[in-house]
């Protein structure tokens, strides 16, 4: 086989035609970033600016008896030292995100515990000091009592232990949610054959590389709080923050400037610190500053992944699907922040491509003595896919054939679209458009499972072991219900564009350009996207759930329409024609095939308010054009003001798409998993710039290859976090990584006007279920069963040694695969 | 620093980007925290304060260094580079402009670490592919998943080849 790794292929996505959408337009943001020029939270620093650091507990599950902080609040260099019991109201449990009627015991976390810790890291007490070191150094005068209760830790085990997370929810359920179309019960009581198996997935997290930050200022000459927040979400931060602090929205600014990744960890609402900070800013008088440590990081970032399903399919001969169910158990974490949120997306992507008429899932959801679970990029699907391709791959060991061409007679055929899966949930789920068969036939053509199968055969005769495999995948995105934009033309010439979603590497700052550069026929560095300052617009949410070129992509859209259109009238009342006959082009609004009747956007912008421009001098237009630009200027009682308002909502969740293929070698004797090629084949509809969607997309599949072969969270027993530092926790690096091939697929959405649809999670949701079949199919000599991810070296090691080639499926959880006779 | 009668201190003099630096720091102050607050060069970044992800990467007499490693007072006497010292004016290095050719970044936190160990293996004579990735090896990013990193580093050997050519003929 010929081998490149590490190198990767893109063949090219389609061109819209614009002169920006659609082209690689270099990112406007990476000049200031590559400069050392970023403004990260922790890189501002306020005069008088003091350091927070937050005491948090050391036990899983315990019952306070006394916190002791007189010695802290003497300690050299502090100015405060916060129990909840100093908070008041404020210490109230955090809100809750995407409840739901099936959530019968929902618990958030307050700020700080007052009686009761549920899990390692959560906050006990916050120290403010002159730097972080004195604080730090306080912080270790705090002694706390407790009285230590058994902690619930395995997922497993939490609905039957004797232990409670919270005492008055038993059985440590939070809710059961169920879903399902179709009888699949009487299904499966006739089918021919059916499977049974047990999958697990373990906890792991986002980790982005800056941890996460908050600093606070209370100016009280403007009676006003401004909050410099990590975050993805600064616009709901803002009016949480007001509501919780009694302040009115003219009160509150929270700006997210560069945020150092997010991959969802930075979408809670609220962590506590986020309301501990603004709290102690305000109490002092003072800005304070607390920037996350690692190690706090890992044991009080939000974590994400933890469920065990028990899955069954029904099957015919031919290898149709004729029905699927599942039922599983989810780990939320001592609280539950965002509701159903993350089960309810595995329960609405379990069928991905799949056309199965009858379905059932029913998702337990478990409080556990860890830390709470929220979205971490992928947010429940992939589970949703693993589960699914791990019953296809049983499907077709069962009828002996190739997993792929059991997939291939089950999708969703493209004629079927708009195809309503008949979910209901929290909205109908509509897939809205795809093309699933030529998402295989082009993964299939770059991966050659014929060829490779020849491949394998000969390796095999030389003792190595390689395997392929291919899966499939749906993301919903988008999740409503809006957001918005304003966009201004200013006196240089310069479109503004001011969104509510903040970027975290995704590049906004340029798509979103592009797509009003378009629009308004302005050049690209002509166009200023700013984000994530919650001053500049009120409404809006924030980036997640792949949403923003979706939902504020198209409100840049909307708005840079209208301000065209604004412009639009004014000129065509200077030049006495019509809309029709003006052309924008290269910063000019000119009458077409009328030479001498153009202006620019510059001399539009600046002329526009009469004394606002009495210069002309860096203007290039033509003298007579300006006088009369001036002269209607001069005798108007209301000035043309060039800012539109964009909204734009979908009002359901677009779905994209794609299949991953990927082969591997295992070494049979360490474990060691090499993977030699990965095809990527995805649809996110119209790609407005196909080099950021390139790095969204493999950027995911990095995150999913550690999340399947090395990223885990373990914790031991007595609840205590094993993985506390990136000592113990390992994520890929440059080094091993596969040949790649990106390949497109492009169904425009028909439910927006840019045709796109979300793509940042896509890379990673589809990686472990790809991995489990390929390293499965290069181990098939052995006979072995994969039923959990991630899986590390020794766990393939094992699997391969210690376990009977004929026991394999029982011992590695397949419940009852040898009841499947044929009926 | 105030008001901590116990706190040692010492000093440092040094050059940061070619001024000397001269300056009294509590000892036990970490280099990348006075070269981010105490400087103000906050291109310096900081991810995990243990020695692992290389977004505190500087260069300290030529060498790279972790800056979350080194107390600010063991800098005394050496010369410290950052990453505020690769462009001149305009243009970027030729690092730099490789990472914005090639969408080497995307959140930019990890960069300017791997920038300057880039920086330094660059000038070592006949830095070859290997050598690069292997200094890279030493960063984790966790947004690009390394593809537009690997192909700056190809961008980077390719214009060294170039200019290898240009100058031998
Ligand atoms: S901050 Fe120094 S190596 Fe991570
Ligand atoms: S660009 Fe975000 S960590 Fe590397």
């Amino acid at each position: 086989m010929t081998r490149s790794k590490g190198k990767t292929h893109q063949v090219q996505a389609g061109d819209s035609g614009g002169n920006y959408v659609g082209k690689a337009v270099r990112r406007k943001e990476d000049d200031r970033l590559l400069r050392g020029l970023g403004r990260y939270v922790d890189d501002i620093d306020p005069a008088r600016q003091l350091h927070a650091s937050v005491v948090r507990s050391m036990v899983a599950n315990a019952r306070i008896t006394n916190i002791d902080v007189e010695a802290a609040r003497s300690a050299p260099g502090v100015h405060l030292v916060l129990t909840g019991r100093d908070l008041g109201d404020l210490n109230e449990p955090l809100p809750l995100l995407a409840g739901h009627p099936s959530l019968i015991a929902a618990k958030t976390q307050r700020p700080l515990a007052v009686d009761r810790v549920r899990y390692v890291g959560e906050a006990v007490a916050l120290i403010v000091a002159d730097t972080r070191y004195l604080a730090e150094d306080a912080a270790e005068l705090i002694s706390i009592d407790y009285d230590i209760l058994d902690p619930v830790v395995d997922l497993g085990e939490a609905s039957s232990t004797s232990a409670a997370v919270h005492d008055d929810v038993p059985g440590n359920v939070a809710g059961v949610v169920t879903d399902g179309v179709g009888d699949p019960d009487s299904v499966f009581a006739s089918a021919p054959y059916t499977a049974k198996l047990r999958l697990s997935l373990e906890r792991t997290g986002g980790m982005p590389m800056e941890t996460r930050g908050v600093l606070a200022d209370w100016d009280p000459r403007e009676r006003m709080l401004r909050v410099w927040d990590s975050t993805q979400a600064p616009v709901a931060i803002k009016h949480g923050l007001c509501r919780m602090f009694g302040l009115s929205s003219q009160q509150v600014e929270v700006i997210a400037p560069d945020v150092g990744g997010g991959f969802g960890t930075k979408i809670m609402l609220f962590y506590p610190e986020e309301v501990l900070v603004p709290f102690a800013a305000r109490a002092l008088g003072r800005p304070v500053k607390w920037i996350e440590d690692r190690w706090e990081h890992f044991v009080s970032a939000n974590q994400e992944r933890g469920q065990i399903h028990d899955a069954e399919v029904a099957f015919d001969a031919e290898g149709t699907i004729l029905a699927v169910r599942t039922n599983f158990v989810h780990d939320t974490g001592a609280y539950i922040p965002y509701g159903i949120a993350v089960p309810a997306n595995t329960l609405t992507h379990v069928l991905g491509q799949y056309a199965v008429k009858n379905y059932a899932a029913k998702a337990t959801i478990l409080y556990t003595n860890k830390p709470p679970v929220s979205p971490y990029r992928g947010a429940g699907r992939p589970h949703a896919v693993f589960t699914m391709e791990r019953l296809i791959r049983t499907v077709a060991a069962k009828l002996n054939m190739e997993p792929y061409e059991v997939r291939l007679r089950n999708l969703v055929p493209a004629d079927a679209f708009p195809y309503d899966v008949g979910l209901t949930i929290d909205a109908p789920i509509r897939y809205d458009s795809g093309n699933y068969q030529a998402g295989f036939e082009k993964a299939i053509h770059h991966l050659d499972p014929a060829g490779f199968r020849k491949a394998q055969e000969e390796a095999r005769a030389r003792g190595r072991y390689l395997g392929m495999g291919i899966c499939a995948y749906i993301e919903s995105s988008g999740p409503g219900p809006y957001e918005g934009c304003a966009a201004k033309l200013t006196d240089a010439g310069t479109v503004v564009l001011d969104v509510a979603t903040a970027s975290q590497g995704q590049g906004h700052a340029t798509s979103f350009a592009q797509i009003a550069a378009d629009s308004l026929g302005a050049g690209i560095d002509d166009v200023v996207v700013r984000g994530g300052d919650s001053g500049k617009v009120d409404f809006g949410i924030g980036t997640f759930g792949s949403r923003s070129l979706l939902l504020a992509g198209n409100a840049v859209a909307v708005a840079s329409e209208r301000l065209r259109n604004k412009i639009a009238a004014y000129v065509s009342e200077l030049f006495e024609c019509s809309h029709d006959d003006l052309e924008f082009s290269e910063g000019q609004v000119s009458v077409k095939g009328a030479p001498g009747q153009s202006i620019s956007l510059a001399a539009i912008a600046a002329l526009a308010n009469a004394y606002g421009y009495p210069v002309d001098k860096p203007l290039k237009d033509d003298p007579a054009v300006l006088e009369k630009l001036r002269e209607r200027a001069a005798n108007v009682a209301t000035p043309p003001v060039f800012t539109e308002d964009g909204y734009f909502g979908v009002g359901q969740q677009l779905f994209g798409s794609g299949v991953h293929a990927a082969i591997v070698e295992v070494d049979p004797e360490v474990g060691a998993v090499d993977v030699q090629k990965y095809v990527l084949v995805h649809d996110c509809g119209v790609v407005v710039n196909p080099t950021i969607v390139e790095g969204q997309v493999l950027g995911g599949l990095v995150q999913g290859l550690g999340g399947a072969l090395l990223e885990v969270l373990p914790f031991d027993e007595q609840g205590q976090p094993q993985a506390t530092s990136f000592m113990d926790f390992r994520m890929p690096s440059i080094e091993g990584l596969p040949e790649i091939i990106l390949d497109h697929v492009e169904t425009p959405s028909p439910l927006n006007p840019l045709g796109v649809k979300g793509t940042g999670e896509a890379g990673a949701i589809p990686v472990a279920a790809v991995l489990a079949e390929a390293i499965e199919d290069a181990l098939s000599p052995f006979n072995v069963f994969i039923d959990r991810m991630p899986l590390l070296p020794h766990q393939i090691a094992n699997l391969v040694t210690q376990t009977p080639q004929e026991a394999s499926i029982d011992d590695s959880g397949v419940v009852d695969a040898k009841s499947d006779e044929h009926k | 620093m105030t008001s901590n009668d116990t706190a040692q201190s010492a000093q440092v003099r040094c050059t940061v980007n070619g001024q000397a630096i001269e300056r009294n720091v509590e000892s036990r102050m970490l280099l990348s925290d006075f070269i981010r607050h105490e400087l103000g060069l906050t291109g310096t970044h900081v991810g995990c304060e243990h020695g692992v992800c290389g977004a505190c990467t500087v260069l300290v007499d030529g060498d790279s260094a972790r800056a979350c490693l080194m107390f600010a007072a063991q800098a005394d006497g050496t010369e410290i580079e950052t990453v505020e010292s690769l462009a001149s004016g305009d243009s970027l290095s030729p690092v730099q402009q490789a990472f914005s050719d090639q969408h080497g970044l995307q959140c930019g936190f990890c960069t300017p670490g791997i920038l300057m160990s880039l920086t330094a293996c660059m000038r070592e004579a006949g830095c070859n592919r290997e050598q690069m990735l292997s200094a890279v090896g030493g960063h984790i990013c966790r947004c690009t998943g390394y593809v537009g990193i690997s192909r700056a580093v190809d961008q980077v050997l390719a214009e060294g080849a170039e200019q290898d050519r240009g100058t031998e003929s």
